[in-house]
Order: structure tokens, then C-alpha cells, then sequence
């Protein structure tokens, strides 16, 4: 019972702790790795001694000066220069907190997340180790959601921090001129971690579910971090109005539903509801961007669950204005089977023809999706059913495999 | 850089959804091959027959023998083989994960020794 009552109480600390505590051990030693380590061995001690000793007062404090400690011995046999002066700070941040006792951690996440984040950290290793670092999430776990192997997820996770210290990436929230680019870059990493919870084929697999709730739990914290960035509210939004609909993606039977055909009494009104009120919330401040108009989308297709219809006179003037932003190749296949929708799916196809020099598109499987389906509402079935051909190729998910061949069959 | 695609299903939960197999195991992969030769990746590749039609060759005490059967009786056997050719080990994850043989068992990635 006690043991219980004492590993659910570190698993607690755990979850609620990590992120905060290794940001404010590394921010000081800009040592990722070495903080780690000394709150690794901070957890180690609590499992050994919290069960006999009982779970003190304030397990963070508690695990703070354990994995402090743990750090300045690391600092004293190191014996460098930079390590030295880490060893200093990190005593006279311990003397400190010593004579003001009580005072609350404060919390540095969001200067790890820059750090994470910095233009000198390569794209795409930055969400995992955000993930790792503020989340706590194994190399392991991190590995298969992002479809790496584990060893070479390890490797670059281990490269990114070795990086931070050799390089001296600052800990710090940019300044306001710098602020939209550098927030725009830790944004993308909450939303990359995000989409690879999403893209989870059957909806159901606990572990990539959860990186969904992970991204969105980072979507919060920094909304709440910087309750005045309209971008980080917009995200969230994104995000909330994608997650109140997961359940609607598959039938009973585990089927592929497109959007279009969901029944939007599935879709969860909680989550649409908050998605909507942060969404009036960055409206308010007047600075649109990428993420208020993406969310602005779902928002307008969440609507059919009031109206009965899709304003899709509306999604293509979004489309038209996320184009305007990043000429991105994805925003103008979606625009294309919006505009199929107005006008029909001639004028579809002529969108989707504007894009079809772009290299990128050969082995992008919504590309070959929407094009398929436009030629099929076209009539046009052999070349329909050529693109479905390359779709069902390209398609990682059963489920959408098998909703890409009825529809092939279905020509 | 080539790597090959080894994959690992269980033959008789196939062959017993020989249904299944013709509608939609079969075009899946007849789709996913072509994915693959579109995008220029493609080296080769082949569908096995089933193990019990497998002979083994080994050397038993310097003297070789023939035996009726597969290498190892294992819960899932080798079913086919892609050879595929492209920059690195993440593309041929991401080719992996497309296969439709992820449905039903396993694929083993392997890089290919090409320096002799």
C-alpha cells in the first residue's frame, strides 16, 4: 500500500515535474544531456529512499537539490572552464534557495522549448527533442512515432544537445523583433509532434494517441506562457478542432470516413467549443498568420455540425490567403478540391494541373488522392483510375488503402 | 544506397483469406509497386512461393544434404522481397511503412553490402 501510495507519487512528480526541472538545471549549465543524466539519478534516489523515508513536502524541491547536487560533483570532476563556471552558478543558485527557502521553481520551459527550437538545431530533430526534453518521452518512443529508427533517433537527439553546449544555444524567450520567426519555429515542432499522433492509422494506438495529447498539452503551456501571441492560440485552436474529430475517422467496423461524410453528432463539442473561443481570442488581437487561418478552416468545416452545410466559399478565401503566406504546394491541393466544390470539378483539376510540375508532389499521396477523385466526379475513368492506382501505393493506412480501392472499384 | 525489404507474414492466416487476397492484398501490392517504379526507387523485387514448397541445402557433418522444407519453422515466413535504392535509411522507413505486408506481419529493413 505505501509502496503504491510512494511510486505513484513519483510518477506524479514525474509528469508534473520534469519538463520544469530540466529546464531550469539545463538553462544554467546549458548541458541538456548532463541535466538528464542528474535528474535521472534524482528519480533513482526517490524510489529508493521516498518509500522508507516517506514523500517529503515538496517532492520538486526535493529533486532539484538531488539532481543539482548530482550536477556540481559531475561539474567538479569535469574540471573545465565552462563547467566550472556552471558548477559556481549552480552553488550560489543552491545558497540562494537556501536562505529564501520556500520559493516556488521557476518555470523555464518555454526558454528550453527556444533553445530546442533555434534556427542552429536541425528542422526536424527539433519536435523530438522538445519531446524528450520537456515531455520526458524516450528516444525509443519518439523513434517510432517519427518512423526513424531508433538508433539514428538516438544519434541526432544526441548531436542536437551536444550542439546546444558546444554552440551555446541562449536559453532564452527572443526578443520582440525576433519574437514571430522564432515562435513560428517552436510552433512547427508542437504541430509536427502533432500531426505524427494524428497520422496514427488506426486511431488506436495508445502510444501516438498520446503524442496528440502531449502536443496539445504543449500547445497550452505556451498559450498560457504567452497569453499575447496570437499564432500560439491559432495552433492550439488547429489542434482542438482536428482532436474533436478523431473518433468520426473510422466506422464501427474501423473503416476510413472522410471528412465530408462524418456525422458530426461524433465530433466532440467540448473541444470544438474551446477551439472556437481561443480562436475569438486571437481574432481579437489583429495579427493574422498560418496557424488562426488553418484553424479557421476546420472551424468553417466544424460549422456543418450547426448548419447542416460547408461554407465552401469561405475555406477557398482561407485557402487563398494561407497561399498568399507560404505558397506551400499542400495548401494548393486542399484549395483545389475546395474550389472542385464551387465550381465544379473541371476547375479542380485545372488547380491540381497548375501543380503537377512540383518534383515534391511525385510521392505525396493526397496529391494522387484529390486527384483522383476529381477525375473520377470528371468522368474521366481511366486517368481516374490511374491516380487512385498510385494513391493506394503511396498510402501508409489500411484502412484509407481499403477506402482508395472501393472507390477505385467504384469507377 | 540500396537497402532490401524483407517481408515477414504468416502464409497460412494468408491463404486462408484467399478472399481478401484477391480484392485487396494483392492490388495493394500491385499498387504499391508501381509507387515505387514511378518514384524511380525500385531495383526489383519478388513474390515467394509458399514454404512448404522450399528445399534446404546443408552441409551435415562435411557431407551435404537435402532436405524437404524451409530454413526454420517459424511463426512467420518470408513471403517477398523488395530491392530498393534510395538516399538513406529514413526514405526506406517511410517506403516500409507503406507496404501493405505492415497489415499482416513484419518488414525488415536491411542495408545492402555494396562495397565487396
Amino acid at each position: 500500500m505505501v509502496a503504491d501510495k510512494t511510486r505513484e507519487a513519483i510518477e506524479l512528480a514525474a509528469r508534473q515535474s520534469y519538463g520544469k526541472l530540466l529546464a531550469f538545471l539545463a538553462a544554467r549549465t546549458r548541458d541538456v544531456a548532463g541535466a538528464e543524466d542528474a535528474l535521472s539519478e534524482a528519480f533513482a534516489a526517490a524510489l529508493a529512499t521516498w518509500p522508507e523515508q516517506g514523500v517529503p513536502r515538496s517532492p520538486e524541491a526535493w529533486l532539484l537539490t538531488v539532481a543539482r547536487r548530482r550536477l556540481i560533483d559531475a561539474g567538479r570532476r569535469q574540471r573545465t572552464q565552462v563547467d566550472a563556471t556552471a558548477t559556481i552558478l549552480l552553488a550560489m543558485d543552491e545558497l540562494e534557495s537556501e536562505r529564501g527557502a520556500e520559493g516556488d521553481i521557476p518555470d523555464e520551459r518555454l526558454r528550453l522549448m527556444f533553445a530546442c527550437a533555434h534556427p542552429a538545431i536541425q528542422p526536424e530533430v527539433r519536435a523530438p527533442l522538445i519531446l524528450q526534453t520537456v515531455m520526458g518521452l524516450d528516444a525509443a518512443t519518439i523513434a517510432s512515432a517519427f518512423l526513424v529508427a531508433p538508433a539514428s533517433m538516438g544519434q541526432r537527439l544526441v548531436r542536437a544537445k551536444r550542439k546546444i553546449h558546444e554552440a551555446a544555444i541562449p536559453f532564452r524567450v527572443p526578443e520582440q523583433d525576433e519574437m514571430a520567426e522564432r515562435l513560428a519555429a517552436v510552433l512547427d515542432a508542437i504541430y509536427a509532434a502533432f500531426a505524427e499522433g494524428w497520422s496514427d492509422p488506426a486511431g488506436a494506438v495508445a502510444r501516438e494517441r498520446q503524442l496528440t495529447e502531449e502536443a496539445i498539452w504543449l500547445g497550452r503551456l505556451v498559450v498560457s506562457l504567452l497569453p499575447d501571441e496570437p499564432e500560439a492560440r491559432g495552433l492550439l485552436a488547429l489542434m482542438l478542432h482536428a482532436e474533436a474529430r478523431r473518433d468520426a475517422r473510422r466506422d464501427g467496423a474501423g473503416a476510413y470516413v472522410p471528412l465530408a461524410t462524418q456525422d458530426p453528432r461524433i465530433w466532440r463539442t467540448d473541444l470544438i467549443e474551446e477551439a472556437e473561443e481561443v480562436l475569438r481570442i486571437a481574432g481579437a488581437m489583429g495579427r493574422v498568420g498560418r496557424f488562426q487561418l488553418e484553424a479557421a478552416v476546420q472551424s468553417a468545416h466544424a460549422s456543418r455540425r450547426t448548419t447542416g452545410q460547408t461554407d465552401w466559399a469561405a475555406i477557398v478565401a482561407l485557402y487563398d490567403a494561407l497561399l498568399a503566406l507560404s505558397g506551400s504546394p499542400v495548401v494548393a491541393i486542399n484549395r483545389a478540391v475546395a474550389l472542385a466544390e464551387i465550381e465544379g470539378p473541371a476547375a479542380g483539376l485545372a488547380a491540381l494541373n497548375d501543380l503537377a510540375a512540383d518534383a515534391r508532389l511525385a510521392d505525396y499521396q493526397p496529391y494522387w488522392a484529390a486527384r483522383a477523385s476529381l477525375l473520377a466526379a470528371a468522368q474521366q475513368k481511366s486517368a481516374a483510375d490511374e491516380a487512385y492506382e498510385r494513391a493506394i501505393g503511396l498510402e501508409p493506412d489500411p484502412a484509407v488503402r481499403r477506402f482508395l480501392q472501393q472507390r477505385r472499384a467504384a469507377l | 544506397m540500396q537497402y532490401m525489404l524483407l517481408i515477414y507474414t504468416n502464409e497460412s492466416a494468408m491463404a486462408a483469406a484467399r478472399e481478401k487476397m484477391g480484392n485487396e492484398i494483392l492490388p495493394a501490392y500491385v499498387a504499391y509497386t508501381k509507387a515505387m517504379q514511378d518514384s524511380g526507387v525500385l531495383v526489383g523485387g519478388n513474390r515467394l512461393r509458399p514454404t512448404s514448397s522450399a528445399t534446404t541445402v546443408r552441409s551435415v557433418a562435411g557431407k551435404n544434404q537435402v532436405l524437404n522444407g524451409p530454413y526454420a519453422e517459424t511463426k512467420e515466413q518470408l513471403g517477398g522481397y523488395y530491392l530498393i535504392d534510395v538516399p538513406d535509411l529514413d526514405a526506406a522507413l517511410s517506403w516500409a511503412s507503406r507496404c501493405p505486408g505492415t497489415q499482416f506481419g513484419t518488414i525488415e529493413v536491411r542495408p545492402v553490402w555494396t562495397d565487396y
